[in-house]
């Protein structure tokens, strides 16, 4: 099935046509990279943004079977697109760098990496990359096999494929069993060859992700075990161990933010604030994770009621949905990126809903200091992704209308509640979407996104509506998420008269973009109207870069003009 | 008989570029790279790469003039970039200055972070007129025939 260039690898030639994922900001590399990759018979893409690359990796949750990526970005460290690959796709990652020094490859190493490359990078150590695609898939078989032998469990498969699931293990051989139902499942494949294996990796869905997380708090973080932790998911198909890997990826992740958080704390006010805005951004959304607002003790921020967060989003989303189109067809040229990504538009759209519900928005998101543990924060983290998808949906009426107004041309944004177009450049959009989340990273410059589109004027203002804070709290950027997003939500802004109307827009072409898959639900833009409802069918993906860049930092992320700079220098190339 | 005669000025100025220090074996590799779904790969890399590094070097200039006292990280941060970015053509000297530019940084010596960035600014523009000159005359020598590594 090779016929659009994401389909699984041919197994018969493997190596030739592993597909290859290329990232880094330098576009003389990505050119030579590229080159390099092709001549060993690769299947390349290549992304000047890490965002871009996660927004491709979503989109198509199985079309890559390795990335490389360098470690210095721009719009954000190497090391924590290495972190959100390896937990949201599990596919094997490869750091570059002109930098070799022992601390920066051990770094690596530790967050994931199956590789660190030195540049100048010859041909043959890219000629041996699929070393690490197939022993991943061998090794994931093996677990697979071993845990059988242990307990009666249901092969895990893809929550679709449900025909072949449910058997219980009968004591047959694990490994003709699973090959038997890979042949009925995957036709090309011949599962007995690990290496053209499609194995059934768990893809860790928003959804699933927040149950996780759910199951998570439920049960205490310091005393939670696989075991428990899937007992209280009750997703039939997964497995033990893949709770456990899920769970070991989570709290190095976590790990990761309460460093950080850490650091920010001693670091200053300002830092903190930022973080908490982050965490802020991902309580708002979760509702149902018990948080309450300005809640520190529990950590959770509540975002009771929905808003604030989904403002904070908007503005960045649009941002990055602009980003997205631009740069999206800068980095792919030769990828007709005809996406339709729903699902990730609107999951991140909720949450940009989220964000401006974020009500207290003003005054609780920089307050964050107040904010306990900060490894409670990135829980919610986590688990906000989840929430903002249902916000999402009340919002997304709204974004859509402003999204159908969002041409690249951000200047104008007039949202109209029912006015909705599908945004041109809709193969940026699922990018768009993830890009705008960052892009509610978008500096504190911005005013306050206010995601409530306009129908909720009143609503929003009472909440987040140009609320610098919320808006701060947006502009997490800094961590590089949203740079582009960033200076294009800036670019929009200045564009756009004051007013929410205008922020909407923005985050409202956001939006759109992902909802340009004519996903519509009714979301009725008023924020008062965040139904709880939470439709799978949006939330595709785990806009964890969305609450990564919360829980970053607020600070005044990105000076526009170096964004722009940026985008210049990409389109340079 | 021009031709040859190009062709050979030719390989001799390639050589010499490798003989001076200018370019190192990446060059080479770049060389290889070449093929006729890429006939003027090295070309096109090397054009690409002097434009998107012109942003750089103006940015280092910038953060250099800034008053005192020099932002010792961003320097560093751009000079890295700088450096990969230079490691990709093979470009020798300027990768050299360019280290040692850092290890100023790293030590906090403004005064030698400036010595050091004229340096390697005239090692950057001299690369840049040595190849442009190179690629020049291989196209007077015909089209396709820009040296490659004798095989």
């Amino acid at each position: 099935m090779m016929e659009n260039g994401f389909s699984s690898p041919r197994s018969d030639t493997f190596p030739a046509g592993l597909r290859v994922l290329v990232v880094d900001d330098d576009p003389t590399w990505l050119k030579i990279l590229e080159k390099m990759l092709k001549k060993c018979s690769y299947e390349v893409t290549t992304c000047g943004l890490a965002r871009d690359a996660l927004c491709l990796l979503r989109e198509k949750k199985d079309g890559y079977d390795i990335v490389i990526s360098d470690v210095n970005m721009p719009d954000m460290d190497g090391f924590k697109l290495l972190e959100h690959v390896g937990l949201e796709m599990d596919l094997p990652v490869i750091m570059m760098s002109v930098d070799g020094e022992t601390s920066r490859v051990m770094k690596g190493v530790q967050h994931g990496a199956c590789d660190y490359l030195l540049k100048p990078i010859r041909m043959k150590e890219l000629r041996n990359i699929w070393q690490h695609v197939f022993r991943k898939r061998i090794h994931e078989v093996r677990d697979i096999e071993s845990l059988e032998g242990f307990e009666s469990i249901q092969m895990p498969r893809y929550g679709t494929d449900q025909s072949d699931d449910g058997y219980l293990f009968t004591g047959e051989d694990p490994t003709v069993r699973k090959r038997k139902d890979c042949e009925s499942k995957y036709d090309e494949q011949d599962c007995g060859d690990p290496s053209s294996s499609k194995k059934a990796r768990v893809v860790w869905s928003v959804d699933l992700h927040q149950k996780f997380v759910k199951a998570v708090n439920q049960i205490g973080f310091d005393k939670v075990g696989p075991k428990r932790i899937l007992d209280l998911m009750n997703v039939p198909w997964l497995t033990r161990e893949n709770v456990a890997s899920h769970l070991q990826k989570y709290r190095l992740y976590l790990s990761r933010l309460q460093k950080e958080n850490e650091l920010k704390t001693s670091a200053g006010g300002i830092k903190h604030t930022d973080s908490s805005k982050d965490s802020a951004g991902g309580f708002g959304l979760q509702n149902s994770m018990n948080i309450h607002h300005n809640d520190v003790s529990n950590g959770s921020y509540g975002l009771s009621g929905s808003n604030s967060f989904v403002q904070n989003l908007n503005p960045k989303s649009l941002d990055c949905e602009k980003k997205g189109i631009v740069s999206v067809p800068i980095t792919e040229p030769k990828r007709a990126l005809t996406v339709d990504i729903p699902n990730p538009c609107t999951a991140r759209s909720s949450q940009i809903d989220f964000e401006s519900s974020f009500a207290p928005r003003g005054g609780s998101q920089v307050d964050f200091t107040a904010f306990g543990s900060t490894i409670i924060a990135t829980q919610y983290s986590w688990s906000d992704v989840p929430e903002v998808q249902f916000r999402h949906e009340s919002k997304s009426t709204r974004l859509e209308d402003g999204f159908s107004q969002l041409p690249p041309s951000h200047s104008q944004h007039h949202i109209q509640a029912d006015h909705i177009k599908p945004v041109p450049s809709i193969s940026s959009g699922s990018c768009a979407v993830d890009r705008s989340n960052h892009a509610n990273h978008a500096t504190s410059t911005e005013s306050a996104i206010d995601p409530l589109p306009v129908q909720n004027k009143n609503h929003i203002t009472n909440h987040l509506a140009f609320d610098p804070l919320s808006t701060t709290a947006l502009s997490l950027t800094n961590q590089g998420f949203n740079l582009s997003c960033v200076s294009d939500l800036e670019s929009t802004q200045r564009n756009i008269s004051s007013g929410i109307e205008t922020l909407l827009p923005s985050l409202d072409e956001d939006i759109k973009f992902c909802w340009l898959q004519g996903d519509y639900l009714a979301m009725n833009l008023g924020l008062q109207d965040f139904p709880e409802y939470y439709d799978p069918g949006i939330v595709s993906e785990v806009p964890i870069h969305l609450y990564d860049a919360l829980r970053h930092d607020y600070d005044n992320p990105c000076d526009p003009t170096e964004y722009s700079l940026i985008e210049q220098g990409l389109f340079i190339v | 008989m021009e031709r040859n005669q190009s062709r050979r000025q030719l390989a001799v100025m390639r050589q010499s570029l490798f003989d001076q220090g200018y370019l190192d074996e990446q060059f080479i590799q770049l060389e290889e790279l070449q093929d006729d779904a890429n006939p003027n790969f090295v070309e096109e890399v090397v054009t690409l790469y002097y434009r998107d590094s012109a942003r750089l070097v103006t940015s280092i200039e910038q953060a250099l003039r800034d008053k005192s006292p020099l932002d010792f990280n961003k320097l560093d941060s751009y000079m890295h970039q700088f450096k990969g970015s230079s490691s990709s053509i093979g470009a020798k000297k300027v990768k050299a200055e360019s280290t040692q530019f850092r290890e100023y940084c790293r030590a906090g010596n403004g005064e030698g972070c400036l010595r050091t960035f004229q340096q390697l600014k005239k090692e950057y523009t001299t690369l840049k007129k040595k190849l442009e000159g190179y690629y020049q005359l291989a196209r007077q020598a015909g089209p396709n025939e820009i040296a490659c590594r004798p095989k």
